[in-house]
């Protein structure tokens, strides 16, 4: 894959946990600073532990690149959340998100850094899910 | 059905989770994370807040939105995966359905939960329930059907007390989850007896 100098893709990180969430976002800027559109969102809708579907679609929406977003999710909630929330985007969209198959603070880091290179969504995703660069 | 009934079922179903969250929290408590039943209790209460708009919708509609409150409200899994229940039987059910109707709309959805949650029948989840809850409405036996929903609902759920879970949280615990009701099981079992209870009922004694 040849590197882009188009908008980088952006990352989202779900967590249970709002402090997990917001720590993993700061472990990410630590990396890559401003060069990559990130969100992240952690809790239910009343605040506690859990993962909110509309607080999903908030992030995808803050993070979002014309190359796509990469999710990264912690546990089993935060990941079906995730897929709700992906199918409700619309269709031009929904096809430009991918949720990663890994840990969340090294997914996350590994992913933002990728992604500031210039790497497409798929290659972002991939990097992620091996934790290490391609 | 009219408003006034769809509203009873409604209501009928939202009070019985509503009713039962700190029993549904136990048992998630026991093998989970503890948070089934105050999720569940968060997203029917939405239910319950909307009930009146709702009820005033054709059947499909109403489902649909009931299943997005859950969407929306719950806060983990289980709203997807209960959101996803009521939204897919929204798609195939019609606005008066016959009993034939019902069963294959429940199959539809039955479907859709399976690809939401990546999960199968036998894996201790509301899948559990769910399919043999469809085995008996789809069986041509109609006498006591209410009677005999209730039943089945009531025997799978407590068939995944000795299961080992397979998917979710439980499945974190290995072994260590045989000996526990699943929670989202029970929460269908609870939607069964209360939609059963609600349609078995003469419509005038509840209005």
């Amino acid at each position: 894959m040849t590197k882009s100098s188009a908008a980088p893709v952006g990352i989202v990180i779900v967590s249970h946990s709002p402090k997990v969430a917001e720590g993993a976002a700061d472990m990410v800027r630590q990396m890559v600073g401003d060069s990559v559109p990130l969100a992240w969102t952690g809790g239910n809708p009343d605040g506690g532990l859990g993962t909110d579907v509309a607080g999903i679609l908030a992030a995808i929406d803050a993070a979002w690149s014309p190359a796509g977003v990469a999710i990264l999710v912690d546990l089993g909630g935060a990941e079906t959340n995730s897929e709700m929330a992906v199918e409700l985007l619309d269709e031009a969209r929904r096809r430009k998100v991918a949720i990663c198959n890994a840990p969340i603070v090294e997914g996350a880091v590994i992913a933002a850094t990728e992604a500031a290179g210039g790497s497409p969504l798929e290659i972002v995703k991939r990097t992620a899910e091996e934790l290490s660069p391609l | 059905m009219d408003a006034a009934r769809q509203k009873q079922l409604i209501a009928g179903v939202a009070n019985a989770i509503v009713s039962h969250a700190g029993e549904l929290t136990a048992l998630d408590q026991a093998i989970g994370d503890g948070d089934h039943g105050v999720n569940m209790k968060r997203g029917f209460e939405a239910v319950l807040a909307d009930a009146d708009r709702l009820a005033a919708k054709p059947l499909p509609e109403m489902l649909k939105g009931l299943g997005m409150h859950l969407v929306m409200k719950v806060g983990g899994a289980s709203g997807p995966l209960f959101g996803t229940l009521f939204i897919a039987l929204a798609k195939e059910i019609p606005a008066d359905p016959t009993l034939g109707e019902v069963a294959h709309a429940l199959g539809q959805a039955i479907e859709a939960v399976k690809a939401r949650g990546k999960s199968a029948v036998g894996q201790k989840t509301m899948l559990d329930v769910l399919d043999p809850v469809l085995a008996e409405l789809a069986g041509a036996d109609r006498l006591d059907l209410a009677a005999r929903l209730k039943a089945r609902a009531a025997a799978a759920a407590r068939a995944t007390v000795p299961m080992k879970a397979i998917r979710g949280r439980a499945s974190y615990l290995g072994d260590r989850s045989i000996g526990h009701m699943d929670p989202g099981g029970r929460s269908v079992w609870l939607i069964v007896d209360a939609v059963c209870d609600t349609l078995a009922s003469p419509a005038q004694e509840r209005s």
